[in-house]
C-alpha cells in the first residue's frame, strides 16, 4: 500500500460529503431522503464491485448480505433495546461470517455458476425466513413507538439514520478505493484476469477470494440495518428484493466495473432517472395512457444492454480508456 | 544457499494418469543449481504435463518432487511460487486489462520475497527494464505482440526472484531476431545464478544453450546427457525418425 491515499481519494470522499451535507445545512427535507436513497445505493453497488468488479464474481444475489444485516440489527433493536449502531455493526459482522461460511464452497464456483448459487442462496434466505417464526415469519418485525424514545423521538431517529448511512457510504467508497490501491487488491485483480495464472504467480486465489466476498457483506449489511431502522418495519420480500440486487448489477456495470468512481455516478444516475420516471405524469396516447412509473426496469434492462454491447467499461472506464490522462485522478 | 554442485529439483519416480492415459510414466531428473537443462521430446511427450506435476499444478499419481531440499509434492503451486520456483506459459497468459507495470509488480509481490507494493513496483521496474519492455510498461498487457507477451511471462517470472525458473518453449513463435534477443535473455538469467529448465523445439537452441538435456518420448524418459551425447543417442534419433529432418537438424545444432 502507498504510504498515503493520494488526492483523488481526499477528493472523491470530500466531494460525497459535501453533497450530503446540504440537507443537514439548510434542512431540505425531501432532499434529505432523496440522498438517503442515492447513498444507500451507492454502498450496495460499491460493495458489489469490490467482489464483481475487482475479484470478477458476479454476485447477482448480493442484496442477501443487506437483508441479513438488516434482520440481525433490526432483532436486537427490537428485542433488546440495542442502539442503532452498535445493532447495525454486530449484523455486519453476522453477514460477513455468513460470507466466510458461504464463499468456501461457493467461490469454487466460476462463472455463471457462481451467480447462479448467489441468487440461490438469496432466494433460500427470502423462503427460510418467510418461516422463521423468531424474526417474525412472512408478516416479518415492526417497532414499538417505543423503540424510537432511545433517540429522542422518530424525527431524531430519522436524522441519526441519515448521519449514519453518510459514514457507511464513505467508509464503503474508501474500503474501495484502499482495496483497489493496495497489494491485496492487485492479487484481486490478477485473478479477475486469469485465476489460474494468478495462482502460479504466487496468489492463494480461495483466501483472497473468501476474505474479499467477506468484506464486500460487510457494508450492505450496514445499510440494511440502518435503512430497516429508519423503515420500522422489516419483511422478507423489501429484505431480500432480488430486483435490487439486479439494479446494484446495472449502476456497476453503467458507472463502470472495477473503479471506484463508477459505482456511484452509476448509483447516482440510475436513481436520478428512476426518478424521473415515477414523476413523470403519464402519457395520454388516445385511448390509451402509459404511466412511466413503472418504467424504469424497462430502462434498466435497455441500459445494462447498451452498456454491456457498446460501452463494456461503463461511463468511468470508457472515461479513463479514452483519456489516459484522467487514470492519474480518476479511479 | 548451498553449493554450485548441489540438486536444486529432484523428480522421483513421477507418474501421472489422466484416465487411460499415462502421461509421465516413472520420471527421475535431478537439476544442479545453476545450470541449464533442456527437456526435448515429440509433441505429446508429456513435457508440459511434466512441469505442472513441478510446479503443484497438477499432483502427480504417483512419485515425490522435492525442490531445493524439501518434499513439495502435492503443494499448491502458489506455495511453490512464494519457495522460489516460477514458470512461464507456452501459451502466453498475460493479465490483459492490467498494465505491463502491473503484471510484472503482482509477480514481484506475491513472489519469494513477498515484498510490500511499493517495493514490488520498484522491482518490476527493473525487472521490465531487464527483458526491455520500459517502453511498453504503461500498455495493457493485451495490446502487446507476442514476442513482447513473451517477454513479460518472463519479467513476471523473474520478479518474484525465484531459484528455479520453468520455461516453457519461449522460443516458439519468434522471429530470428526476436529468438536471439530471448536467448540473451536467457544467458544473462542464468548469470543471474538462477537455474532454468526449458521446454524447447528450437534444437539449435536448446542444444547450445543446454548444460544437460532430458528426452521424453510417450511420457518416459529415453536419454539424458550433454547436448552431444544426445544427439547421437540412438534412440533419440529413433523417437524423431518419424521427421528426418528434426533428427538431422539435432545433428546439426550439436556439431
Amino acid at each position: 500500500m502507498r504510504t498515503l491515499p493520494n488526492i483523488s481519494f481526499w477528493l472523491l470522499l470530500l466531494v460525497v460529503l459535501g453533497v450530503a451535507a446540504i440537507p443537514v445545512i439548510n434542512g431540505d427535507a425531501t432532499l434529505r431522503e432523496n440522498l438517503f436513497t442515492i447513498l444507500m445505493l451507492v454502498t450496495l453497488a460499491s460493495s458489489i464491485n469490490i467482489i464483481m468488479g475487482y475479484t470478477g464474481y458476479v454476485s447477482f444475489g448480493h442484496i442477501v448480505f443487506f437483508g441479513l444485516g438488516g434482520y440481525f440489527a433490526f432483532y436486537l433493536m427490537q428485542n433488546f433495546g440495542v442502539h442503532v449502531i452498535p445493532a447495525a455493526l454486530v449484523g455486519g459482522v453476522g453477514a460477513s461470517l455468513v460470507a466466510l461460511l458461504l464463499g468456501v464452497p461457493v467461490l469454487r464456483l466460476r462463472g455463471a455458476y457462481f451467480a447462479l448459487a448467489t441468487i440461490g442462496i438469496n432466494e433460500a434466505m427470502r423462503a427460510f425466513m418467510n418461516n422463521f417464526e423468531p424474526f417474525g415469519g412472512a408478516l416479518g418485525m415492526f417497532f414499538n413507538f417505543s423503540v424510537y424514545d432511545l433517540y429522542g423521538g422518530a424525527k431524531n431517529a430519522g436524522q441519526l439514520a441519515y448521519y449514519a448511512m453518510i459514514v457507511v457510504t464513505l467508509a464503503t467508497i474508501a474500503a474501495s478505493f484502499l482495496v483497489k490501491k493496495s497489494k491485496f487488491g492487485l492479487g484481486l485483480l490478477a485473478i479477475r484476469e486469469d485465476q489460474d495464472a494468478a495462482q502460479v504467480l504466487g496468489i492463494n486465489p480461495a483466501r483472497a477470494k473468501v476474505m474479499t466476498y467477506a468484506i464486500s457483506a460487510f457494508f450492505p449489511a450496514l445499510a440494511g440495518g440502518i435503512y430497516f431502522f429508519k423503515n420500522g418495519i422489516i419483511e422478507p420480500g423489501i429484505a431480500f428484493d432480488l430486483q435490487r440486487s439486479i439494479e446494484s448489477l446495472v449502476m456497476v456495470m453503467l458507472g463502470g466495473y472495477g473503479t471506484v468512481t463508477g459505482p456511484i455516478v452509476g448509483a447516482l444516475v440510475f436513481d436520478r432517472i428512476r426518478s424521473a420516471l415515477i414523476t413523470a405524469p403519464p402519457i395520454e396516447l388516445g385511448s390509451f395512457s402509459i404511466n412511466l412509473s413503472n418504467f424504469h426496469l424497462v430502462v434498466a434492462g435497455v441500459l445494462l444492454l447498451l452498456v454491456v454491447l457498446f460501452v463494456t467499461a461503463g461511463v468511468i472506464g470508457w472515461l479513463r480508456q479514452t483519456f489516459p490522462a484522467t487514470r492519474r485522478f480518476l479511479e | 544457499m548451498s553449493t554450485a554442485t548441489s540438486i536444486i529439483l529432484e523428480v522421483e519416480n513421477v507418474s501421472k494418469r489422466f484416465g487411460g492415459l499415462l502421461a509421465l510414466d516413472k520420471v527421475n531428473l535431478g537439476v544442479k543449481q545453476g545450470e541449464i537443462f533442456g527437456i526435448i521430446g515429440p509433441n505429446g511427450a508429456g513435457k508440459t504435463t511434466l512441469f505442472n506435476v513441478i510446479n503443484g499444478v497438477y499432483a502427480p499419481t504417483e512419485g515425490r518432487v522435492k525442490f531445493n531440499g524439501q518434499d513439495v509434492t502435492g503443494l499448491q503451486p502458489f506455495h511453490l511460487c512464494r519457495r522460489g520456483l516460477a514458470r512461464t506459459y507456452q501459451v502466453v497468459r498475460p493479465l490483459g486489462e492490467l498494465t505491463v507495470r502491473e503484471n510484472v509488480t503482482v509477480g514481484a509481490c506475491f513472489g519469494r520475497e513477498n515484498l510490500p507494493l511499493e517495493e514490488a513496483e520498484r522491482v518490476a521496474d527493473e525487472v521490465i527494464d531487464f527483458v526491455g519492455l520500459t517502453e511498453r510498461k504503461d500498455m495493457l498487457a493485451s495490446k502487446l505482440n507476442v514476442a513482447q507477451k513473451k517477454r513479460l511471462e518472463m519479467a513476471r517470472a523473474l520478479a518474484a526472484r525465484p531459484i528455479l525458473v520453468l520455461l516453457d518453449e519461449v522460443l516458439a513463435g519468434l522471429n530470428p531476431q526476436e529468438v536471439a534477443d530471448m536467448l540473451f535473455v536467457v544467458r544473462k538469467i542464468r548469470e543471474q545464478g538462477v537455474t532454468i529448465i526449458m521446454i524447447e523445439h528450437l534444437m539449435h537452441a536448446v542444444m547450445n544453450l543446454s548444460d544437460r538435456v532430458f528426452v521424453l518420448d510417450y511420457g518416459a524418459q529415453i536419454a539424458e546427457g550433454t547436448p552431444k551425447e544426445i544427439s547421437n543417442h540412438p534412440r533419440v534419433i529413433e523417437a524423431y525418425l518419424g521427421d528426418p529432418k528434426v533428427a538431422e537438424r539435432f545433428l546439426e545444432g550439436a556439431a
